[in-house]
């Protein structure tokens, strides 16, 4: 890459998957985004697996955000990635995310291939540094 | 006077000197505490406005001998997996003392549809209990005395089905739905506002909610049709303020409602019933129980012309901040919930529900819920705060916050109703926007480290492996409620249910009360899946505006 280039912004779908509706989280997440100058594609509510990947493709994002609170998490991450791969934009795009999510179902679906999930508590700054320098990082790879 | 103002200057000069913590001195909910309360805070009069319990205007409670009389019901909210698992649940809490039930149902059940629905794969039995039919509702309550233990429910959208499941569960075993006691939550317009469980245009659901409140009027006069909820106002970051006027201007429209559907207020009013946060800033927590009692009490007999002191009286459900818990440390949190849970007596509530510690973390395990009783169970017997009724009645600084309380409320009351009233308010995102506004600034404020949260942002440990065991729920929930449900479908009279099916569509597209339609419905083992699809052919679905 080269440096004289101005960086793109982040381009992020931010979404909540499956039936839940508790989305405090993903509205605080998406102003920090915006703040931060991220472009946010903000899905709202009760989106399927398979409409996030198809959004994530029309708007061509870097990264994905899914906020899970209702436990369904392992059903969905793992169907995420998995219509991500289908579509060629693994590991290209980030899937990341958080909610109500125990520590060793975390672990376990890092190593499957998604992203830092954050937990309650998990201050904005540090997710936004983290979604941009895991963006940027991929990109690198991706040139 | 002049002692006292001779002391006010000594203290004025006293403190103009002093220093200061380097600290914002406002509510959690970023109002500004002053550092005195004085008799000049109170208005001329003051005491005859605050009143006696069980007395209008019911600032200092709604009943003369408050817990004296019979404590407050201790109801810890339950439910997980089958129906079978969760009617464990209710058996081993009944037994450790608990005094009422309440229902937590999985994400299917509330969003309205079957375990064997696509939408729900993954979700069955997570968050709450599966309840697809009425052969669940059966299996959830079996051998429970549900004439003698209060039933509450916490359910939304669907809520006139899952009743209609419930009194026909119960009649089926003999006990009228005259005798049942308990609670739906059935609170429509906070979902739009706040935790989104809708399932059609608010219009409508206000029209079923409105066939609820006169069905119970009418048939049902030991049930609370709504518990008129603040609590997910303030967990989606409302302030406090927020949380009462919000709450209060949707109960004044369901008030409205069925008014304009032809009731008589005093008919139905003293069977409404409320649901408040108890959030961590304690004073303010009390002032706005106080408050909401004097607000309520005033606008029934005032603007509504109830005539009975039923109908002016609030009475309110509380549970402790599930907002204030943290991941961090989670043991802290058996002592956020203990000071929460205080800050609810103290304001004068009728039942409560003390969070367990590890809720960041999971569903309650059974040792965590034990010990949520056990708080409430030392509060009530312990601590001698149920001995006398509203001891902080009369305190100048509870009683300033209970008017500043009272007045920030109905200034947001009149901006709703200047709106055009809460649905077009909702529709237009007002109280929406509100209230994401309050929950990005305390964010800000906590990442600023304006505001502390013990173990997160100060004091904070290098973390730990969980020092308690988690509920797990496991894969097999699902299958085996899919499995029932394709049995059930499979022997019932499929013929009924189309015939209670075709009557529901048309009580519901005309102006007919779907409560009977719902009860033949259900007894035909229609699915609730199958009967939210009839309603929303006829009423169709809802989307949201984006805001944040």
């Amino acid at each position: 890459m080269s440096s004289a280039r101005p960086p793109r912004p982040v381009r992020i779908l931010l979404a909540k998957v499956g039936l839940d509706g508790h989305d405090r989280g993903l509205r605080i997440i998406a102003g920090a985004c915006r703040d931060a100058g991220f472009e946010v594609i903000y899905g709202g509510l009760r989106q399927t697996p398979r409409r996030v990947v198809e959004i994530a493709l029309q708007e061509d994002v870097d990264a994905i955000g899914v906020s899970i609170l209702s436990a369904a998490h392992m059903t969905v991450f793992p169907e995420i990635l998995r219509l991500l791969q289908e579509e060629g934009l693994h590991p290209r795009v980030l899937l990341t995310g958080g909610g109500i999510i125990p520590e060793k179902d975390a672990i376990q679906l890092t190593e499957l291939g998604v992203g830092r999930l954050f937990g309650p508590g998990a201050p904005l700054a540090e997710i936004v540094q983290y979604i941009t320098d895991e963006v940027g990082r991929r990109r690198l790879a991706g040139e | 006077m002049a002692v006292h103002d001779d002391a006010r200057r000594r203290w004025e000069a006293q403190v103009a000197q002093a220093r200061l913590r380097d600290c914002d001195f406002e509510t959690v909910s970023g109002a500004p505490t002053p550092l005195l309360a004085t008799p000049d805070d109170l208005p001329p009069g003051w005491p005859e406005q605050v009143g006696y319990p069980g007395e209008y205007p019911f600032t200092r409670g709604p009943y003369p001998t408050m817990y004296r009389g019979r404590l407050w019901t201790m109801r810890q909210f339950a439910g997980f997996g089958s129906a079978a698992a969760t009617n464990g649940r209710f058996r081993l809490l009944l037994q450790q003392g608990q005094t009422g039930l309440s229902t937590a149902f999985d994400m299917p059940t509330l969003m309205g549809y079957d375990a064997d629905h696509e939408l729900a794969h993954g979700e069955v039995g997570k968050c709450g209990v599966a309840i697809s039919s009425l052969q669940d509702m059966e299996r959830l309550f079996a051998d429970i005395p549900l004439d003698e233990v209060s039933t509450s429910m916490t359910i939304n959208g669907p809520a006139p089905v899952i009743w209609a499941m419930l009194i026909a569960a119960a009649e089926k075993r003999g006990i009228s739905r005259r005798r049942l006691k308990g609670t739906t939550q059935n609170d429509i317009l906070k979902e739009y506002i706040a935790q989104k469980e809708y399932l059609f245009p608010p219009r409508a659901s206000l029209r079923l909610v409105t066939d609820t409140v006169e069905f119970a009027a009418r048939e049902l006069p030991g049930w609370h049709p709504i518990s008129i909820s603040g609590y997910h106002i303030r967990e989606a970051g409302s302030t406090a303020a927020q949380e009462l006027a919000f709450t209060l201007a949707d109960g004044f429209a369901y008030v409205e409602a069925a008014i304009a559907r032809g009731l008589d207020v005093d008919a139905f009013a003293p069977q409404l019933s409320f649901f408040f946060n108890a959030h961590s800033d304690f004073f303010e927590e009390i002032a706005k129980l106080r408050a909401a009692r004097r607000l309520f009490a005033r606008r029934m007999r005032e603007r509504y012309g109830a005539r009975k002191p039923e109908s002016w009286r609030l009475k309110t459900h509380c549970q402790t901040a599930g907002c204030s818990l943290t991941a961090q440390q989670p043991l802290n949190n058996i002592v956020r919930t203990a000071i929460q849970a205080l800050a609810g007596v103290l304001g004068g509530t009728q039942s409560l529900h003390t969070n367990s510690m590890d809720e960041t973390l999971a569903l309650p395990s059974e040792r965590a819920v034990i010990v949520a009783l056990r708080t409430q169970q030392i509060i009530a017997h312990e601590t001698g705060v149920a001995n006398v009724v509203d001891p902080l009645g009369g305190s100048w600084y509870v009683e300033s916050l209970t008017n500043r309380m009272e007045e920030e409320a109905l200034a947001l009351i009149t901006q709703i109703e200047e709106l055009g009233g809460v649905v077009a308010a909702i529709e237009q995102g007002f109280q929406m926007r509100e209230i994401g506004r309050a929950a990005m600034r305390y964010q800000r404020d906590l990442e600023a480290g304006r505001k502390v949260m013990v173990g997160v942002n100060r004091f904070v440990e290098p973390a730990e492996d969980v020092p308690i065991p988690l509920l797990e729920i496991g894969e097999e929930v699902e299958q085996e409620q899919v499995q029932r449900l394709v049995a059930l479908r499979r022997t019932r009279d499929a013929a009924a249910v189309a015939r209670s099916l075709a009557r529901l569509r048309q009580d519901a597209a005309n102006e007919t009360n779907v409560m009977p339609a719902l009860i033949e419905a259900v007894s035909s083992y229609a699915t609730l899946g199958e009967i939210v699809a009839a309603l929303r052919e006829v009423y169709g679905d809802y989307q949201e505006p984006a805001i944040f």
